[in-house]
């Protein structure tokens, strides 16, 4: 099962380096990865999808805490939340194909960020599960290049503060 | 906070750290980019350097001194290749959770990146072999750092950190203020267990029938050898030790099994089998323990206590996890039990087995053996000894007939299984015990592998006992080309190309012997035990087709365990 997993970590020289080391390490997959800015200025968030029974993925948050640099570490998959992706496609256009394109690029809600004469790059966000879905019926005409930043991830509703690490060694 | 407003060299930050962490050894070797310290070290007198003469060397000498002290290791190297030699010695630390702290030169700030003169990426390098490591940027945070790194070394489940220090760092000048505190947020180590389990811990193995307490080396590293000696006593509970975990508990007590696993006794094994409930002591379930994980323990409830949260349900899921302390939970376990339980027909059962499958060793036909050796040494010294053991069969032998008395006696390589561990970690064992005899053992091949380290026993005049058991054989890599790879004895016959041990030691300036008889042995014994203010070495020439037994097929199940030889005429 894909597991969605949030990482609060030290925003300092090699911190993220010793997540992803952690990870090929043990021999954990990181299926994506996306890192970023919080709302305190040094601390990133890591959203990682990884995938793993329910022992290996309570191993990979043990890990996870393990690390001096992580502060706080939840696996999302259980809880409520709201998860988004965002991929710019360039696929290839011809005088046939463009209303087409326009169209389900429509029905995506997706935005046309740039347009030569021969292809046309779309943006898409939203649920990983939508975007795939943008991908799959833009994959026909032909996707020349393909960008995608990896989940992001939050819980709904009032999240707790970052509190201090338990259990961890 | 006291403030001491005039302004330090970086250097000079060091070893005021150095002095606040009551730190009384560093093993080094010096170089370019930590000159600076080692200007500051020649007229620094609150602690001793001992010069190694390799920096793994320096690592495992750390070691040897943090395991036998239970104190924090200190090493200091230079850049690049200084900083890469100390790689093997951090693993093994890492694999056995050896405290210690590395600080390695680095080139200048500017020139990191720019492939400079002796330039390697150790914070890099290390990451993945390290509790923690850090790249000091700026003097400022020179002070903090050091403080953080001895404090994640040593507390928690420990481990080594590496402290990359940057030559125009050391050299920069900045106000100095100890820092009293560390505040790391991400890092709380939890000692305190769980009381709820641990109720139900004391409830369980009091009314088990067949209980067994698997202990491994956290038992030693908390400090809970009496806690464990007590409970086990009161409540006659047998106990069964990890190779780490020797010494946890008194190899002489009847309550003792010795160790489990591969190489493990079969009453041992035996009991892990059959028992109901098995309490895990700051032990780990590792492979070379379990064997297949499937047929492992499979009929008993399963207790876990460990600091490490990782520990648990990584290679074996049990039913009732403890994390924190295993000497406090011990304590308290100890205290809550409602009744002790009555173990009697189980630890006959257990004496049955022992009799059923001794340890064994041919000793009529007047050939030297190892088992033999480590038997008169561990009468000699009552077990009251350091003893450390390199990696090989010399290793589990000492494991299977040396009777441990007391904790921190065994000082061994056992989760990176480190040959060339055990001439350096005893001169660094020696260093930290003055009470006690240092007992060296080596195999012919693993004391090659650090022989540069003889000198440095030498020159301080260690009183350490380098005993190799020379069996002309990379000799456990021999035992399982006989039983596993046809018997092609692949390049590990070394009779023809191992040099003469006893000229080797006086070269280097050390009082040797060697015997290939078993009549010798007292006597030789009984002068190496009479030189105490300098190192000595024996060479004890022993047969070269011995096997260890028993022993588990790696990834086997104890019903897999072979006692003895399986052909005895097919031998080289
Ligand atoms: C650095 C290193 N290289 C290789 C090995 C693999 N290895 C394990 S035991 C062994 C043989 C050790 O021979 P020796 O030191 O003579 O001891 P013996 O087994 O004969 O007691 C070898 C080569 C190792 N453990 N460590």
């Amino acid at each position: 099962m894909k597991h969605t997993i949030s990482i609060l970590v030290e925003n300092h020289f090699g911190s993220f380096d010793r997540v992803a080391t952690m990870f090929s390490g043990k021999g954990f997959n990181i299926r994506s990865i996306s890192i970023g800015e919080t709302e305190i200025e040094d601390i990133s968030r890591m959203t990682i999808v990884t995938q793993g029974d329910a022992q290996l993925i309570d191993q990979v948050v043990k890990q996870l805490n393990r690390l001096i640099d992580t502060i706080k570490v939840v696996d999302l998959s259980h809880a409520p939340r709201v998860e988004r992706e965002l991929a710019l496609i360039k696929v290839n256009i011809s005088k046939g194909s463009m209303e087409e394109i326009k169209n389900l690029c429509d029905i995506f809600r997706g935005n046309i960020v740039d347009i030569t004469n021969r292809s046309m790059t779309i943006e898409v966000t939203g649920p990983p599960d939508k975007v795939d879905a943008a991908v799959n019926v833009l994959a026909p005409f032909g996707i020349k290049e393909m960008a995608r930043s990896g989940i992001v991830a939050l819980q709904r509703g009032e999240q707790t503060k970052i509190k201090k690490k338990q259990n961890i060694t | 906070m006291k403030k001491e407003n005039k302004l330090l060299s970086g250097a000079d930050i060091f070893f005021e750290c150095l002095k606040h962490e009551k730190v009384e050894y560093i093993f080094g070797y010096p170089g370019g980019s930590v000159l600076k310290l080692y200007e500051h070290l020649y007229d620094v007198d609150f602690l001793k350097h001992i010069l190694v003469r390799h920096e793994q060397g320096a690592v495992h000498a750390a070691e040897g001194y943090a395991k036998a002290s239970g104190k924090v290791g200190v090493v200091l190297v230079t850049s690049g290749p200084g900083a890469t030699n100390t790689v093997t010695g951090i693993a093994d630390a890492y694999m056995d959770s050896v405290p210690i702290v590395v600080f390695t030169g680095q080139v200048p700030s500017h020139l990191i990146g720019n492939d400079a003169f002796q330039e390697a990426d150790i914070v890099g390098i290390t990451r993945p072999i390290t509790k923690h490591n850090f790249l000091v940027r700026d003097v400022k945070d020179l002070a903090l750092t050091i403080r953080k790194a001895f404090f994640i070394a040593s507390t928690g489940r420990p481990g080594p950190v590496v402290v990359d220090l940057p030559k125009d760092v050391i050299a920069s000048n900045c106000e100095f203020e100890y820092p009293e505190d560390v505040d790391l947020r991400g890092y709380k180590p939890n000692y305190k267990g769980h009381s709820n389990q641990i109720k139900k811990a004391a409830e369980i193995i009091s009314k088990a029938k067949k209980p067994l307490l698997y202990v491994g080396g956290g038992v030693i590293m908390s400090g809970g050898a009496n806690e464990l000696a007590l409970f086990a006593r009161e409540n006659k509970l047998p106990v069964t030790m990890t190779l780490q975990g020797l010494g946890a508990f008194p190899g002489t007590d009847e309550l003792s099994l010795g160790m489990l696993g591969m190489h493990g006794t079969y009453w041992a094994n035996q009991a892990v089998n059959n028992c109901d409930v098995l309490v895990s002591l700051g032990a780990r379930f590792d492979d070379r323990v379990t064997g297949k994980t499937d047929t492992f323990a499979t009929g008993a409830y399963k207790i876990h206590v460990d600091i490490d949260p990782t520990c648990i349900d990584k290679n074996v899921v049990v039913d009732l996890p403890i994390v924190g302390d295993v000497k406090h939970i011990l304590a308290e376990i100890a205290s809550e039990m409602p009744r002790t339980p009555d173990t009697d027909d189980w630890l006959s059962q257990i004496n049955e087995w022992r009799d059923e499958c001794p340890l064994h060793y041919e000793d009529n036909d007047g050939r030297l053996r190892t088992e033999f050796v480590i038997e008169k040494i561990s009468e000699k010294t009552k077990g009251n000894a350091v003893v450390i053991t390199d990696v090989g069969q010399h290793q589990m032998w000492t494991a299977q007939y040396f009777k441990y008395n007391y904790p921190r006696s065994n000082i061994t390589s056992g989760g990176l299984g480190t040959m060339g561990f055990s001439v350096p970690a005893s001169i660094g064992a020696s260093f930290a015990v003055k009470d006690r005899p240092i007992i060296s053992i080596s195999g012919d091949g693993g004391f090659q592998m650090n022989i540069q380290e003889l000198i440095t026993a030498s020159y301080y005049k260690v009183p350490v006992k380098f005993f190799i058991i020379n069996n002309n054989f990379l000799g456990m890599v021999r035992q399982w080309q006989e039983l596993f790879h046809a018997e092609k004895y692949s390049f590990t016959d070394l009779s023809l190309s191992n040099p003469d041990f006893v000229k080797v030691g006086e070269a280097f300036n050390i009082e040797s012997f060697s015997t290939d008889n078993p009549k010798d042995v007292d006597g030789l014994l009984e002068k190496a035990f009479s030189i105490n203010d300098r190192p000595v070495l024996v060479e004890f020439k022993v047969v070269k087709e011995d096997m260890v037994f028993p022993m588990v097929p790696s990834g086997g199940s104890i019903s897999d365990m072979i006692v003895k030889r399986l052909n005895p005429k097919r031998m080289i």
